[in-house]
């Protein structure tokens, strides 16, 4: 029995109503009925087609409603001929001989509703036909692993490709986990799209570093680029981004989220040249030096089309206010300091400014955020539905509570664990429609003081039903909360707990953290990510790798007893992604128990924990299709670098599948094995 | 929140399975030359331990697991380093007093713990950028800010194997910096030569005092890693700044300053960052 497939994300959906009825409204259906019936059985590896055929039968009965009858009669004879067919094997080519009836635009089209990344990779293992027909007409190409293929092929198989989203270092590299010239350069992805897609019109990197060379190439070998989005990189200084600003004719976004930005001078936003108005989105929140404010004023002033303009802290409330008056129409807005130069009238005029943007649902920035200039967005609290104040220690609960009364439609909100367990019941109170809570720690020299604990989040989860996506620095945590949790909030598909001691027991029963752990595996049946903390014995393992079947990533830290622990969750996630663990006991044993698992993931992440040198050696020589990096650093006086033995414990493993072999940029402080 | 229980008794093997200890400043960081190299030390034992005075958990439905795994981590050193902890708890400057101050050495003194960006670390004490003159209003912003008194960066000690945390908001100039870094380590030096003396900072003959740490005349020269990551030596940019941009300090060997710290800035230079 078929339920009719619910989109996982609504933007996988492509409203068929966007694409032109090249062939009739009627045909326009069915290609959308069948993209969804390829979601449903393509990812299948072994499925009976006659079955298939039947049942997908039944499914098309079940979306009658949805489609035309003359859609549905142009259904059933397909699929009965697919019945007739045979059955479906993944590189049989008779197993879509149905489709062979079908032309090659006929099956792009279909494929035009498959806008997620996995189902056009599914799609493309069905038949020789099909992985042909789906390479040219990709548009969107995602690179998890920047060094699990060479740019080259990429760009080989998908030369129609429009935008291109690369990530590099590993996650943990966020916590100065990984050393500093470790790799991820983004130089030769930028370089052999130059030469072999020059459309290329959109670029997101992640935790990549990014010359400002780079940044000149790419400005200057795109004619038609519109968009660029750099998250955590680093690499490159206000120079690079003059150069976006003054070559990139068309440019529509440039994101800059979390980068290391090198401060050259505030001349670059003045490069935007005066041709420039099609910019929609400029995101510079991250940048530490000052810009040319009224080179700012006069490019937001001449950008109409402007929607997202998050400012840096060297922007004061002036500044805002004069830009605030020239973009009414912006939807996103990081407000710079928020606190004024001078002894202004600035409060009211920031009230006359905020009351003049009606369409801002997207709030962020305040770094320094005096409460009196706090009560000037009053009036459009009520229509945000995004709200990030985690940048604002200078804003005191009680106006935080002040103003979170009024949000009441607020989906996403990020503070600082200074809002206390008080402010999260003012939040459960008032914002239903909670579905992202991120709680970051405000003090973490501090004192020690309980600043939010497992009250707070009881009280959201009991207040807000919606959430579904949780970050949340606390001092401590009890199993009962965490079970209470699960119960209240069924639908997480994140939930990254971060307990700040890291082996800190439940404080009332002095026990492990795994039973509340383990109710939230067993509770939330589509978590996809999922982050550890706390004390962890190998039972909360157990859990995880029965019951978190849909996990993607899992976050691991001084946590387990024994090999076993690891084995669980390798043996049992069958859907596991990225698994990144430290200070763990897990050794060689369990790292070498599942070796073939590596192969199904995009990569594994092992440090201080008990793998040894010959561990990683074993796994190399076993599975040549990984590469297993091992990273050592050491003094230069350190004489044990030379010819550390096989019972060595490596400090920091690093294991991907690739189809590169060895990276060729590695620095001499890693080796593949 | 829990009461810290102090162990009855170290020699319980199970509490010394699952003890956790302080470790040597070595994981992921490429400063430390540690004495002892070998096996016996390397940054993964250590990394593992933490500054706990006790973290077992007591009750019964908590059963030790099977000793294999666990006693892997034991330190094959254990009583040495037990020593040389008592002798950090006594140098300390009335830290462990409170029952607090477990939970809050256990809180910080690891590599990449918490898990949160580099940027989210020093919020609260990150000064404004823009104001020269501030007015009232602004003050009035930065008040709950400069409540926030404190900055701890870590500081370590060439021959040390302990690092120290020390505030740097606590002192407004340089030479003060200096005093304190001089006093915080004597009594580690003075313990590190005799483990079993510890506790009287004064042992008088035996104290060494750090000197010309500012100005490359002494022995020893304080030197500091910034927000990008570069070494760079103590005393060069206004004492706002470097407050600003410190983000661990050590004080370095003078005879090791031309091979450590400026081979390494070379060598980052030359990545073209």
């Amino acid at each position: 029995m078929i339920e009719a497939a619910e989109p996982e994300n609504s933007r996988e959906w492509s409203d068929p109503e966007v694409h032109e009825g090249r062939l009739g409204p009627i045909f326009e259906d069915f290609a959308f009925f069948f993209s969804r019936v390829l979601v449903l059985f393509c990812p299948q590896s072994a499925v009976d087609l006659r079955s298939f055929a039947c049942e997908a039968g039944a499914a098309g009965n079940s979306c009658i409603k949805d489609l035309s009858l003359g859609c549905v009669l142009f259904v059933v004879p397909v699929l009965t001929k697919l019945e007739v067919e045979s059955k479906v094997r993944e590189k049989n080519f008779r197993c879509c001989g149905a489709m062979t009836y079908f032309p090659d635009e006929v099956v792009e089209h279909i494929f035009d509703f498959l806008s997620s990344h996995r189902d056009r990779n599914n799609v493309s293992t069905v038949c020789k036909a099909w992985y042909l027909v789906e390479q040219l007409s990709r548009l969107r190409v995602f690179v998890g692993n920047c060094y699990a293929v060479r740019p080259e092929r990429v760009m080989a198989r998908f030369p129609g490709m429009k935008c291109l989203t690369v990530k590099g270092k590993p996650h943990f590299a966020d916590f100065n986990l990984v050393p500093h010239d470790w790799g991820g350069d983004a130089l030769p992805w930028i370089e052999t799209a130059a030469r072999c897609c020059p459309g290329l019109e959109e670029l997101r990197l992640k935790r990549m570093v990014v010359s400002d060379e780079s940044l000149e190439l790419l400005a200057r070998a795109f004619p038609n680029f519109k968009s660029l989005v750099l998250i955590s990189c680093e690499g490159f200084s206000t120079d690079g981004l003059a150069e976006i600003a003054t070559h990139c004719r068309g440019l529509r976004e440039l994101d800059l989220q979390e980068n290391e930005v090198e401060d050259h001078g505030r001349q670059w936003l003045s490069c935007f040249p005066d041709s420039c108005t099609s910019l929609v989105s400029l995101n510079f929140a991250c940048l530490k030096g000052e810009v040319n404010t009224s080179a700012l004023e006069r490019l937001v002033a001449r950008c109409q089309n402007l929607r997202c303009l998050k400012l840096n802290r060297a922007i004061s409330i002036e500044s805002l206010i004069k830009i605030l008056a020239r973009a009414p129409n912006l939807v996103e807005l990081g407000t710079g300091s928020f606190t004024a130069d001078h002894r202004t009238e600035a409060y009211q005029n920031l009230l006359n400014a905020f009351y003049k943007c009606n369409s801002i649902r997207n709030l962020s920035g305040f770094w320094d955020a005096a409460p009196r200039y706090l009560q000037a967005i009053y009036s459009i609290c009520s229509s945000l539905t995004v709200l990030n104040l985690s940048y604002a220690p200078a804003i005191q609960v009680n106006d935080l509570i002040k103003m979170i009364r009024h949000c009441f439609k607020l989906q996403k909100l990020w503070v600082l664990d200074s809002i206390g367990d008080k402010g999260l019941a003012a939040v459960a109170c008032a914002c239903k429609e909670l579905q992202e809570l991120r709680v970051f720690p405000s003090d973490v020299y501090g004192t020690g003081i309980a600043a939010v604990t497992e009250e707070g989040l009881v009280a959201i989860s009991s207040g807000c039903p919606k959430l579904n996506s949780l970050l949340y620095f606390c001092h401590q945590m009890t199993n009962a909360a965490l079970i209470t949790v699960a119960k209240n909030c069924p639908h997480f598909t994140r939930f990254r707990l971060c307990i700040l001691d890291p082996v800190k027991p439940d404080p009332i029963s002095n026990e492990p953290l795994d039973e509340g752990f383990g109710a939230i595996v067993k509770s939330c049946k589509d978590l996809k990510r999922l982050s550890l903390s706390g004390l962890l014995t190998d039972k909360v393992f157990l859990y995880i790798g029965m019951y978190a079947s849909r996990l993607e990533m899992l976050s691991i830290a001084f946590a387990g007893e024994s090999d076993k622990g690891m084995v669980y969750v390798l043996n049992g996630c069958k859907n596991l992604k990225k698994l990144e663990i430290r200070d763990s006991p897990f050794g060689d044993a369990a790292l070498l128990e599942n070796v073939g698992k590596y192969e199904t993931m995009r990569s594994l992440w092992m440090s201080s924990c008990d793998v040894t040198q010959g561990g990683c050696k074993a796994l190399a020589a076993k599975m040549p299709r990984l590469n297993v990096e091992v990273i050592n650093e050491r003094e230069e006086s350190d004489e044990m670098v030379e010819n550390p033995s096989d019972m060595h414990r490596v400090e920091k493993m690093y294991v991907y599948r690739t189809l590169t072999g060895p990276r060729d940029d590695a620095p001499d402080f890693v080796w593949t094995f | 929140m829990a009461e810290e229980k102090k162990p009855l008794d170290w020699n319980t093997a199970e509490e010394k399975k699952l003890e956790l200890r302080l470790g040597l400043p070595g994981e992921g960081e490429d400063w430390s030359p540690s004495p002892e190299k070998g096996k016996k030390f390397t940054p993964l034992e250590a990394s593992l331990s933490l500054g706990h005075v006790s973290k077992v958990p007591r009750s019964n439905n908590f059963t030790a697991s099977p000793a294999t795994k666990r006693e892997a981590f034991q330190q094959p050193k254990q009583l040495e380093f037990m020593q040389l902890q008592k002798a950090k708890e006594k140098a300390c400057d009335g830290l462990l007093q409170n029952s607090s101050h477990a939970s809050r050495i256990a809180a910080t003194p690891v590599v990449g713990w918490p898990p949160i960006r580099s940027f989210r670390k020093n919020l609260a004490g990150a000064p404004q950028l823009s104001t020269e003159s501030p007015n009232e209003s602004s003050k009035a912003a930065k008040k709950p800010e400069n409540e926030r008194k404190s900055l701890f960066v870590k500081i370590n000690m060439d021959g040390i194997p302990i690092g120290r945390k020390v505030d740097i908001k606590a002192y407004d100039s340089y030479d003060k910096l200096s005093l304190a870094v001089d006093e915080l380590f004597q009594g580690l030096m003075a313990a590190q030569m005799d483990p079993l003396a510890l506790g009287t900072p004064k042992i008088s003959q035996e104290k060494q005092v750090i000197t010309g740490l500012l100005d490359g005349t002494g022995e020893f020269t304080l030197a500091y890693e910034d927000n990008e990551g570069d070494r760079m030596l103590v005393g060069d940019v206004p004492w706002d700044m470097f407050v600003f941009t410190a983000k661990r300090l050590r004080v370095l060997k003078s005879s090791n300053l031309s091979t450590s710290s400026l081979g390494a800035v070379s060598r980052k230079r030359s990545n073209g960052s």
